[in-house]
C-alpha cells in the first residue's frame, strides 16, 4: 500500500531539485551589484517610512481561527461521504444533526459580526 | 521493483518537463487572447505570432541580477518560491489523464499512482501553496509584500472551505477518494449534469485559491505595487509565477476529472480515439476560461470577497450536501 507513494517521493525530488538548480543556476549566472539603495526595500521610490512589521488587522487573525474551526468540522464529511450510500437513511439523519449544530456556530459567527470586513 | 522504479522517474521526468513547457506557452496563450480580446495584436516580434517569446523570457530571467533586501529573513526568503512551485507540481502525481495504454509489449498506466485518498491528498497539497506566500510576504520586510501576503493567505484559506466541500457531493456518488475511481464513474453522465451548483462553487473557490482575476486581490497592483513577490527577481520571481500557472493547469484537470469525465468522450472522426486527446481538449477550454474571465470582469473589492465567500458559497455548499444527501436516500430507497 505505502509503494504507491513512492512515485510521488520520486516527483517531490524532481520538483525541488528544479526549483533548487533554477535558482542556483541564476545566482552564478546573473549580474552581482548590490548596493544599499537596491537592497533596500521597495516603497514606490521613497525612503521606507518606519519599520515593515507593522501592526496589521485583527481581522486576519480572526479568519483564521474560524479557517481552522470550519475546516475541521468540513473534513467530518469526507468520512462520511465515502460510507455515505452504505449508511443510508440513518447516514442522512445523523449529518442533519451534525449540521444543525454546525449552523447554531455559524449562525453565531455572523451574528457577532465576525463575518463582517468592515 | 527496479522496473516500477525505473517506470516512475520516467513519468515525473514527463510530468515535470510537461507542465514546465505548458507554463510557458500559457503565458503566450494568456497574452496573445487578451491582446485579441482588447484589439490589439499581442506578442509578435520573435518568431512567427512571437512563439519563441516564453523561452527569451525564460533567459532573460536566468540572466537578470537576483537581489534579496538588506532587512530581508535570508533563509526563508529562499524557501518560499521552493514552497510555493513544488506543491504545484506535486498535485499532478494523482491526476489521471487516461486510463492505460500498451507501448513497447507493456502496460502503462497514464497516471503516476493512484491514491486511495487521491482528492484529499490533493486538498493538503494545495494547502501547502499557502505557506510559501504567505512566507514570502513575511520574509522581505517589505509593507506592500506583507500586505500582499496577508491578504492571500486570509483569501485563500476562507475560499478552502466551500471549495472542499464542493467535491462532497461528487464523493457521496462515488464512494471513493481515488480520481481514477471518480473519472469511471462518469462513464453514462458527467457529474456537471448532476452537481451543477457544486461545479459553479468549485470554479468560484478554484479562481480564488489561484489569485486570478476577479480574485487577484493579493496582487491588486493598484494598490500593492506585485503584492507578496514584490521584492523578488530573477528565477525566483519566476518560479512564483510557475507556481501560478501551473495551479491553473491543475485546477482546470481537477474539474475536468471531477465533473467533466475526465479523459471519456467519443471518438474523433478522422484521427480515432487516442488516449489523451480529449483530456487536453476539455483542460484547454477550461484554460481559455480562466485567461477568459480575466478579460472581462474587473476585481472584487476585499471586503466583497470575503462576504462572498463565507456568506454566499459556504452555505451554498453545505445546502448542495444535503440536497444532494436527500435525493441520494430518496432514489436509493425506491
Amino acid at each position: 500500500m505505502l509503494q504507491s507513494y513512492v512515485p510521488i517521493l520520486i516527483l517531490l525530488v524532481l520538483a525541488t531539485g528544479f526549483a533548487l538548480i533554477s535558482i542556483l543556476l541564476a545566482t552564478f549566472i546573473g549580474p552581482r551589484h548590490p548596493n544599499t539603495r537596491k537592497l533596500s526595500p521597495y516603497e514606490s521610490g521613497m525612503t521606507p517610512i518606519g519599520p515593515a512589521m507593522r501592526r496589521y488587522p485583527v481581522r486576519f487573525y480572526l479568519v483564521a481561527v474560524l479557517f481552522i474551526l470550519f475546516d475541521i468540522e468540513i473534513i467530518f464529511f469526507f468520512p462520511w461521504a465515502l460510507i455515505f450510500r452504505q449508511l443510508g437513511f440513518f447516514g442522512l439523519v445523523e449529518i442533519m444533526v451534525f449540521i444543525l449544530i454546525l449552523l447554531v456556530g455559524y449562525a453565531y459567527v455572523w451574528k457577532k459580526g465576525a463575518l463582517d470586513w468592515e | 521493483m527496479i522496473e516500477f522504479l525505473i517506470e516512475a522517474v520516467i513519468k515525473s521526468a514527463i510530468i515535470v518537463l510537461v507542465l514546465l513547457t505548458s507554463f510557458a506557452y500559457i503565458t503566450w496563450l494568456e497574452r496573445k487572447v487578451l491582446a485579441r480580446m482588447q484589439a490589439r495584436i499581442g506578442p509578435n516580434r520573435a518568431a512567427p505570432f512571437g512563439l519563441l517569446l516564453p523561452l527569451a523570457d525564460g533567459i532573460k530571467l536566468i540572466f537578470k541580477e537576483d537581489t534579496t533586501p538588506l532587512e530581508a529573513d535570508k533563509f526563508v526568503y529562499l524557501l518560499a518560491p521552493i514552497l510555493a512551485a513544488v506543491p504545484a507540481f506535486i498535485i499532478f502525481a494523482v491526476i489521471p489523464i487516461g486510463d492505460t495504454i500498451t507501448l513497447f509489449g507493456r502496460t502503462i498506466t497514464l497516471y503516476l499512482t493512484d491514491l486511495n485518498v487521491g482528492l484529499l491528498f490533493i486538498f493538503s497539497i494545495t494547502s501547502i501553496g499557502v505557506y510559501g506566500i504567505a512566507l514570502a510576504g513575511w520574509s522581505s520586510s517589505n509593507k506592500y509584500a506583507l500586505l500582499g501576503g496577508l491578504r492571500a493567505t486570509a483569501q485563500m484559506i476562507s475560499y478552502e472551505l466551500p471549495f472542499s466541500l464542493s467535491v462532497v457531493g461528487v464523493l457521496m456518488m462515488v464512494g471513493s477518494f481515488s480520481l481514477v475511481d471518480i473519472v469511471k464513474a462518469q462513464n453514462s453522465i458527467w457529474f456537471v449534469i448532476l452537481q451543477p451548483v457544486a461545479f459553479v462553487i468549485f470554479m468560484i473557490c478554484a479562481a480564488a485559491e489561484v489569485n486570478r482575476s476577479p480574485f487577484d486581490l493579493p496582487e491588486a497592483e493598484q494598490e500593492l505595487t506585485a503584492g507578496y513577490h514584490t521584492e523578488y527577481s530573477g528565477m525566483k520571481f519566476a518560479l512564483f509565477y510557475a507556481a501560478e500557472y501551473i495551479k491553473i493547469v491543475a485546477m482546470s484537470a481537477l474539474a475536468v476529472v471531477l465533473f467533466f469525465g475526465g479523459w471519456q468522450g467519443p471518438p474523433i472522426p478522422l484521427i480515432g480515439s487516442i488516449p489523451i486527446i480529449w483530456f487536453v481538449i476539455k483542460v484547454f477550454i477550461f484554460l481559455f476560461a480562466f485567461i477568459w474571465v480575466r478579460a472581462t470582469l474587473p476585481r472584487f473589492r476585499y471586503d466583497q470577497l470575503m462576504s462572498l465567500g463565507w456568506k454566499v458559497l459556504l452555505p451554498l455548499a453545505l445546502a448542495n450536501v444535503v440536497i444532494t444527501a436527500i435525493a441520494i436516500v430518496l432514489r436509493d430507497l425506491r
